[in-house]
């Protein structure tokens, strides 16, 4: 009988997460690194500052296939107080780069939601760019679990 | 003016007056016992205010009265060691000014817990329960007391199982509760979930659980209510992790999570509405609560449930009371609430432990609950053998019934290693009792039985172990899934709860040998309750009928197969 990863640890009445307990793992997973990267790239080299953009992610994933994601800038999204775009990063996937939002004046406000596939536990990361450069970062840590053993 | 102090006293009655001669050894008789113990004592309570909230949380479907030993291990880390719910035993009395061999001392702790069983008897039974009610509500008026039910009441019995819940839904609408939240209820399925919802007369609330499709909330999160003339909002929280800890595939719509964003918008529009308290029903679990607490603002009271801990009177974080109250039937929990221009101005609270032979039984709930029994009565009663050591499951690591299941998995199914999930539900027998068909269910009806065989390496059980463990040791509550550590039988370890995750778990070994299990080499385990869809094997409750049967009598002494590191 070939079992997924998924299924032997489901079966075990164990939750597990996908987390390296004494083994290497080799698949090319994103690093922290890798995020950082990316982010300075969208950004322009600029450090986000903390505040504006708020990140709703679950704490545990239900299902790592599909979690829900919503983001929302503080933006009175006319004149000079405008989001021009929205990154999202996973900085533990094959490729950490999931999706850019971008917004204008139409858009009324700067809020996206979206699903996301995440491989194994790991910060997923909004970063937003206004108009006049300045740059905002929210990130959650969301737990990849496969389930069991509820009290 | 009655303190809490006082209140205590009388539980320290029988002891101080018996104990005295007899020491602590509880080798006093029920009879005197009970002469000093009685209903109207248990009822004492420094009433206050207009409003009575009465609280009734995790009773698993137990109708009748049972025996359920307190746990010796409840291990908090980070900022959450140390104190309530994570104290045990005599850290425990001493906290809580408990004398050793009261009353109280036996419903709370495991210290001499064998003794004091004999002493005091069973606790809980709803016909009781029923009883305690009433006479709350005779007391203070129909029109003060908001009756609430926490969840996992449907599930954890042979009754309730065969009869998908209908027992309890037809017993629990008699205390005419005003609402309830869920856990181990969905486990019967969201059909049947919702067809017993629109049926039972109560709301079933729930502020988190939201239509995965559509992302709309699919209870009611709130209910309003006029209590002493005060406007009351109760909100609904079902356990966060249902979809993780149990079978998604039962409910594959719903999504959960704690979702504080959410509870706040509720609190917030309650407060618009006019609601002048604000209480929130949880399953979340204590420490859970304990965070959501300061993270949300405008709650006044949250009773708790999941974690199946039973503290004494209600724990103030912040402006929120926190009210635990057991599980099992074993205690009713009351606050008495204070209120002045739209605020809570004083409080008093306790847990009154369900005491089955100082009550007197409901005479009208007795009967349905006979009536509900009566068509399985003859299998329940069914003796399938005897245990020579006390059986009881509750503890952060290990219990003698899981001790039994893990050896019948791996004498019946012929595996190295069983794997037996950490549930809390599950009572207590005490050294000589029989094991009947309704001792067995209590420690194994559900309706995802399959006892799976299949091969793990080293890796995987290592692996398995670590992530279970990290949902009960992870510092941060809302990481925290609320059950205990996976039951392991064929192999013991060492485990580190304040590691991080990767680090808790060392010295596998398997028992039989002694060896340290290798990460790469393949070990034949048994285990049950998997939360995958199509799991082949037989059910745990079948396996051990025929395991118990032909044991006869059961000989399952403490064992020290796990070792905590601190």
């Amino acid at each position: 009988m070939q079992l997924t990863r998924r299924q032997t640890l489901g079966l075990a009445g164990g939750a597990a997460a996908v987390v390296v307990t004494g083994f290497q793992v080799t698949t090319a997973f994103a690093s922290a690194e890798d995020a950082t990267k990316l982010i300075m790239e969208f950004t322009g080299g600029k450090e986000p500052a903390s505040g504006k953009i708020t990140l709703t992610a679950p704490e545990i994933a239900e299902n790592g296939n599909t979690v829900p994601i919503s983001v929302s800038v503080e933006s009175a999204m006319s004149g000079d107080d405008l989001v021009d775009s929205v990154m999202l990063v996973a900085d533990g996937n094959p490729n950490p780069a999931v999706a850019t939002f971008h917004f204008t004046e139409m858009s009324g406000t700067a809020a996206a939601t979206t699903r996301m596939r995440l491989a194994k536990t790991q910060n997923v990361i909004a970063v937003a760019k206004m108009k006049d450069g300045s740059v905002f970062s929210d990130t959650k840590l969301v737990k990849v679990t496969i389930g069991g053993c509820g009290g | 003016m009655f303190t809490r102090r006082d209140f205590l006293q009388y539980t320290v009655n029988a002891s101080i007056a018996l104990g005295a001669a007899a020491g602590f050894s509880g080798n006093f008789s029920r009879a005197l016992a009970q002469q000093k113990l009685t209903q109207d004592d248990l009822l004492k309570f420094d009433s206050k205010g207009q409003i009575t909230l009465l609280h009734f949380t995790d009773v698993h479907a137990q109708l009748k009265p049972v025996f359920f030993r307190p746990p010796d291990t409840n291990i908090g880390v980070g900022d959450y060691a140390g104190i309530p719910p994570h104290l045990v035993g005599e850290e425990f009395l001493t906290h809580f000014g408990i004398e050793a061999g009261s009353p109280l001392a036996y419903a709370h702790t495991y210290l001499d817990y064998v003794n004091l069983a004999k002493t005091y008897g069973r606790l809980g039974g709803l016909d009781r329960t029923a009883t305690l009610v009433k006479a709350i509500r005779a007391e203070r008026g129909d029109d003060k007391v908001l009756f609430l039910d926490g969840g996992d009441t449907w599930q954890g019995s042979y009754t309730s199982l065969k009869t998908n819940g209908q027992d309890m839904v037809d017993c629990m609408k008699m205390l005419k509760p005003d609402a309830m939240v869920g856990h181990w209820e969905f486990t019967f399925g969201a059909e049947r979930v919702m067809e017993i919802v629109e049926s039972m007369g109560y709301p079933f609330l729930a502020s988190n659980i939201y239509d995965n499709e559509w992302d709309e909330p699919v209870f009611e999160s709130t209910a309003m209510y006029e209590k002493g003339g005060v406007k009351v909002a109760v909100i609904g929280q079902a356990m966060p992790y249902t979809p993780i800890a149990n079978p998604r595939w039962m409910f594959p719509k719903w999504s959960f999570g704690i979702r504080p964003e959410a509870l706040q918008a509720n609190v917030d529009k309650a407060r618009e509405e006019g609601a002048e308290v604000v209480v929130l029903l949880s399953h979340d679990g204590f420490d859970v609560d304990r965070k959501l607490a300061s993270v949300v603002s405008g709650i006044d009271v949250i009773v708790t449930g999941h974690t199946h801990d039973a503290i004494p009177h209600a724990i103030e974080i912040g402006n929120t009371l926190l009210l635990s109250s057991g599980s099992h039937g074993k205690y009713l929990g009351r606050i008495d609430l204070e209120v002045k221009d739209g605020k809570v101005v004083g409080h008093s609270s306790n847990l009154i432990p369900v005491f089955s032979d100082v009550i007197t039984p409901d005479p009208e709930m007795a009967a349905k609950i006979d009536e509900v029994r009566a068509p399985y009565e003859a299998e329940c009663q069914r003796v399938i053998g005897r245990t020579e050591d006390l059986l009881y499951r509750r503890g952060n690591f290990n219990g003698t019934w899981d001790d039994l299941i893990c050896q019948g998995i791996i004498e019946q199914r012929d595996t190295q290693i069983a794997l037996s999930p950490g549930f809390r539900w599950g009572t207590t027998l005490l050294p000589g009792q029989d094991i009947t068909i309704d001792d067995l269910y209590t420690e194994t009806s559900m309706n995802y039985p399959s006892v799976y065989r299949l091969e793990f390496t080293g890796t995987q059980l290592k692996e398995i172990m670590e992530d279970v463990c990290d949902n009960l040791f992870n510092k941060d509550p809302f990481f925290q899934q609320g059950g205990d550590m996976v039951r392991v039988g064929g192999m013991s370890y060492t485990c580190a709860p304040n590691e991080e995750m990767g680090n808790r778990i060392s010295d596998m070994r398997l028992t039989s040998t002694g060896e340290l299990l290798e990460p790469d080499k393949n070990y034949v385990v048994g285990g049950w309750a998997s939360v995958n869809e199509n799991v082949e094997g037989p059910a745990i409750y079948d396996l051990m009928e025929k395991h118990i049967s032909e044991k006869k009598v059961v000989k399952m002494p403490e064992q020290s197969t796990v070792a905590v590191k601190m």
